[in-house]
């Protein structure tokens, strides 16, 4: 015990790149961090079916055949999932994140979630109405 | 029940300069016997040479985190029975340097803890003679997120916390918040100018593993979500309102 | 390397960090620092339950608080203290409530009260059942406020540097990297706690070792009613975990294997469906440890593979009592026990839980020593005699803690530099240290080995019941302890982080303290309060309406005399519970 004594080193563990496949939670998470690059490819798609639609039936034609392509419908196809996974997470965390009192009372987190589902339903049922009528 | 089960348990002297290595003990295999309670027969019957730390023994005094077959727990509150047949791999907390063999370095979170300024704020003025009113309700308030006992598990389960240890972390964060929230304070101001630097609750990407595995059900993550709200509207209203108004 | 201080406060318990802040806020200019074993949140103040005594209530008066708390101590308590701490209980509490301590209130919005045993109104401050974890953080996070406190944590002292009754610092161990410090202070102030490990069955964490006890005493400060340790009836069987007074308090029976409340054979009033005050399950700590005594006597208790046991029964509270009240109580019983006191009963034995006794200290916390003060657990003032109240010792730890630190704030101010001669002292016990524990090769003792048989020595000497035979024998055994405990051996050679050179220290420490323990039983031939002698059943105010005094003398033995009770107002009486 002098004075002279060195200070011993700390181990530190290294952190493998591989860590979100460790836990199923981490996992999960880092889908769902992954999942937001299919929702920008989604609105990236939604713009030029925008756009094809603005230049003339021509145009509006040869996007729905491309959009037809089997590579463009497996990746669409996979962004449905991401978008699904997307938002249930989102959706099962907005409790945590939002502190929702009626009348003084906590709001439980079921109801949140549950309401988030409602929502959904009304503007999938008003779009499907706007497009169908 | 079998009358034994292994304990797989981390070993590292720094002195020796290598790796941490596994050593194997056999402890008896009792019913209401916890992990914790496996490490003291190892201490006092086979090695006294294993360190780590231990206190209270009934979930309190947050000193006997480690990882257990890989998950943060408190070994107080852990019981062999659980993870029989075995082996059971006990190893420091995650995320932290590692001093010795079970003991992890914590002094990162003691010098993030005072910069959240967890104490009550007030302007200057007299303390009264009296309490300051709390109905049950404002004491409901933030009561969740009084009740850290800092025993690390939170940022040993962190993974942003693993990668970018300038990341204040959820059990601060969630003392900010239980001091935020009570009524008794002013300080919200204070410690939200702390909480918006890169390293506060922007670093969190809402992993959630911190809520999960906190052993007195805390909630870091629903803490540091809300601290996000907070920011964001005050920045919106920093953008909008002439400064009086804010 | 030497560093220096104005005050040092050994551990950061309640007591050292209330301390702390009144140093801190007497006089800014002092440099503060604690010095603990351990981080300070994870001292054992945390583990404290039921609550905390301050007479707030509009039907309350200070008066009957300390008439409580005399009657309590069985008077053996110093009545001026007494008064002193009833009056600034309420004061420090209100305090802690301006820090932010989540006291449990009032729909109102005050701060609530509960009834406790033995105390005659409502009293008792709490935050749900885990009031020494909230009062602990409250105070720790507080602490952080004031730059000029300054930490050692994970730290352990070794010695007290005391010079011509001076004390002028202390020697430390760095448990990180093994080195051995010299701290010089001008003033030292203990506040380590309570030693209930030198019991095999204890309430109390691993940390509770003494070790404020063994360096003042080992220093030449005397230890004051050491013969008095608290057991509380209600512990875990396996574990010794507490279930809190305040279960019984909020209206919890005791139930012997017929499942009758036996507590109403032992002079403790009549059962009534609801909590009475001062009366049966709420009646003091030791004379319902003893009726368990009597009732394994008569043979009306259940068995189990941890010896017998008695039931507590809070199914009636209902669960939202419980949950509200309660809620630690039942999720220990769901962790340990794996049983719901929502609907079960719960198993329970009595458990060494607090010593009485502790470092001699007057009002201010100042011992004999210049310059060395002690509060909390560790001190005895005294205001608990020969039986604490419960939530007594929670404001004990504030009001004697502050009051210390503002003593020793005033010490320090005037005391001047250390002199040269405490240099050979430390230098001595870093030898010590180095010689006789880490570099010994010729040890063959084992700490723990050596710790148990201490610990049944105790149990079987100073338990509920003593007798003069057993405890002189107790004297007997612990000396052959200490002489094998030269021949330990420190398996482990790190310097970085060795637990087990800590429990050898500590072991060191409670084999001085099981020591002071038993020969201040063999002194004291009479039965009050927790000290019971069944070959001296009755009290004795001719001969020992007094506190008893442990010294060391230079050769190490012990010298026992004693020192008068101080009585202000209240004569001595009789005891009566259920009136």
């Amino acid at each position: 015990m002098s004075e002279t004594e060195v200070q011993p080193r700390a181990y530190r563990r290294p952190v493998s790149t591989w860590w979100w496949l460790e836990k199923r939670s981490y996992f999960v998470f880092a889908m769902r961090e992954l999942s937001s690059v299919f929702v920008a490819w989604f609105v990236v798609f939604l713009l030029m079916l925008t756009y094809a639609v603005g230049r003339g039936d021509d145009q509006y034609q040869s996007f729905l055949d491309w959009a037809a392509t089997p590579w463009v419908v497996v990746l669409n196809l996979v962004t449905l999932v991401f978008v699904v996974l997307h938002m249930v997470t989102w959706f099962n965390l907005t409790p945590q994140a939002t502190v929702v009192r009626l009348r003084g009372q906590r709001v439980p987190a079921w109801a949140i979630i549950a309401s988030q589902y409602v929502g959904l339903a009304v503007v999938s049922a008003f779009v499907i109405w706007l497009v169908t009528r | 029940m079998a009358d034994s089960i292994r304990l797989q348990v981390s070993r590292y002297r720094p002195e020796e300069g290598s790796a941490p290595t596994l050593q194997e003990y056999d402890v008896p295999l009792r019913k209401e016997w916890s992990v914790l309670d496996g490490l003291n027969y190892v201490k006092d019957h086979l090695d006294s040479t294993l360190s780590y730390r231990w206190s209270c023994r009934m979930g309190i005094c947050g000193s006997c985190g480690m990882s257990v077959n890989g998950t943060p727990e408190l070994t107080c509150g852990t019981f062999l029975a659980d993870l029989a047949p075995g082996p059971v791999r006990v190893e420091p907390m995650r995320n932290f340097p590692v001093v010795r063999d079970l003991v992890v370095d914590i002094g990162d979170f003691m010098d993030k803890l005072p910069r959240v300024k967890p104490w009550i704020i007030r302007d200057d003025e007299p303390e009264p003679d009296g309490e300051y009113l709390q109905t049950p309700e404002e004491l409901d308030e933030y009561k969740q997120f009084s009740m850290c006992i800092n025993c690390m598990l939170c940022y040993s389960a962190c993974p942003v916390y693993g990668l970018d240890p300038d990341f204040i972390g959820p059990a601060a964060i969630a003392l900010a918040e239980r001091y935020d929230l009570d009524s008794r304070d002013r300080g919200a101001r204070e410690r939200l100018d702390v909480l918006i630097e890169h390293e506060g609750v922007w670093g969190c990407t809402f992993v959630g593993e911190c809520t999960t595995v906190c052993p007195k059900h805390v909630d870091p993550a629903g803490a540091i979500q809300r601290y996000k709200l907070k920011a964001a509207k005050e920045s919106v209203k920093a953008f909008l309102l002439p400064r009086g108004a804010r | 390397m030497t560093v220096s201080h104005d005050v040092l406060l050994v551990g950061g318990g309640g007591a050292g960090l209330r301390a702390a802040i009144a140093i801190a806020e007497a006089n800014p200019r002092l440099r503060v620092a604690v010095v603990s074993k351990v981080y300070p949140m994870r001292s054992h103040t945390v583990s404290a339950e039921g609550g905390a005594a301050g007479a707030i209530a509009a039907d309350d008066s200070l008066d009957e608080h300390a008439y409580d708390t005399v009657s309590g101590s069985d008077w053996l308590c110093d009545q001026d203290a007494v008064e002193a701490f009833v009056d600034e209980a309420p004061r420090e509490l209100l305090q802690l409530e301006h820090w932010g301590c989540p006291w449990s209130r009032e729909p109102d919005g005050h701060v609530a009260v509960r009834a406790f045993g033995g105390m005659k109104k409502m009293r008792t401050w709490f935050a749900a059942d885990k009031t020494g974890f909230h009062m602990l953080h409250t105070l720790f996070q507080t602490s952080l406020k004031y730059d000029e406190v300054v930490r050692y944590d994970e730290w352990f002292v070794t010695k007290l540097l005391v010079d011509d009754g001076r004390v002028h610092g202390v020697v430390a161990v760095d448990l990180m990297t093994g080195r051995v410090e010299t701290i010089t202070a001008k003033a030292v102030i203990l506040c380590t706690g309570g030693c209930g490990k030198v019991f095999p069955f204890t309430t109390n964490a691993s940390i509770s070792t003494g070790d404020g006890m063994a360096l003042a005493y080992r220093a030449g400060a005397p230890l004051k009613d050491m013969e008095f340790v608290q057991y509380h009836p209600t512990g875990l069987p396996f574990t010794g975990i507490l279930i809190t007074e305040a279960a019984r308090a909020e209206g919890g029976w005791m139930l012997n294997k017929d499942g009758y409340r036996y507590l109403q054979d032992y002079d403790l009033g009549t059962p009534s469906p609801t909590p009475v005050l001062r009366s049966m399950e709420l009646g003091p700590r030791d004379r319902l440890s003893q009726a368990f005594v009597h009732e394994v006597e008569k043979g009306r208790v259940t068995d189990s593979p941890w010896g017998p046991i008695v039931h507590l029964d809070l199914r009636h509270l209902g669960q939202q009592l419980i949950d509200t009240k309660l809620p630690f109580v039942r999720e220990l019983c769901l962790k340990y026990e794996n049983i719901d006191p929502v609907t079960e009963l719960i198993p329970v034995r009595p458990v060494v839980h607090y010593m009485m006794g502790g470092v001699h200290t007057d009002i201010d916390g100042a011992t004999p020593i210049g310059g060395l003060y002690a509060a909390g657990e560790v001190a005895c003032v005294s205001i608990n005699g020969a039986n604490r109240l419960g939530s007594n010792s929670l404001p004990e730890c504030l009001v004697f803690g502050a009051r210390a630190g503002r003593a020793a704030a005033e010490y320090a101010a005037t005391a001047g530099d250390p002199p040269a001669a405490i240099e050979a002292q430390a230098a001595d016990e870093v030898r010590r240290l180095e010689r006789d524990l880490l570099h010994k090769t010729d040890g063959h003792e084992q700490v723990s080995v050596i710790r148990e048989e201490m610990q049944q020595t105790v149990e079987d000497s100073a338990g509920i019941f003593r007798t003069g035979e057993a405890l002189a024998k107790g004297v007997d055994t612990l000396r052959e302890l200490q002489q094998r405990f030269g021949h330990v051996a420190v398996a482990d050679t790190s310097r970085t982080f060795n637990t087990e050179l800590v429990a050898a220290l500590e072991l060191e420490n409670m084999l001085d303290v099981a020591e002071c323990i038993v020969q201040s039983g063999l002194w004291r031939e009479e039965s009050r309060g927790a000290h019971q002698r069944t070959d001296f059943p009755a009290r004795d105010d001719e001969r020992y309406l007094a506190h008893s005094l442990i010294h060391r003398n230079p050769d190490e033995s012990s010298r026992l005399d004693s020192l008068p009770v101080t009585i202000t107002r209240w004569p001595p009486g009789e005891r009566t519970y259920g009136k």
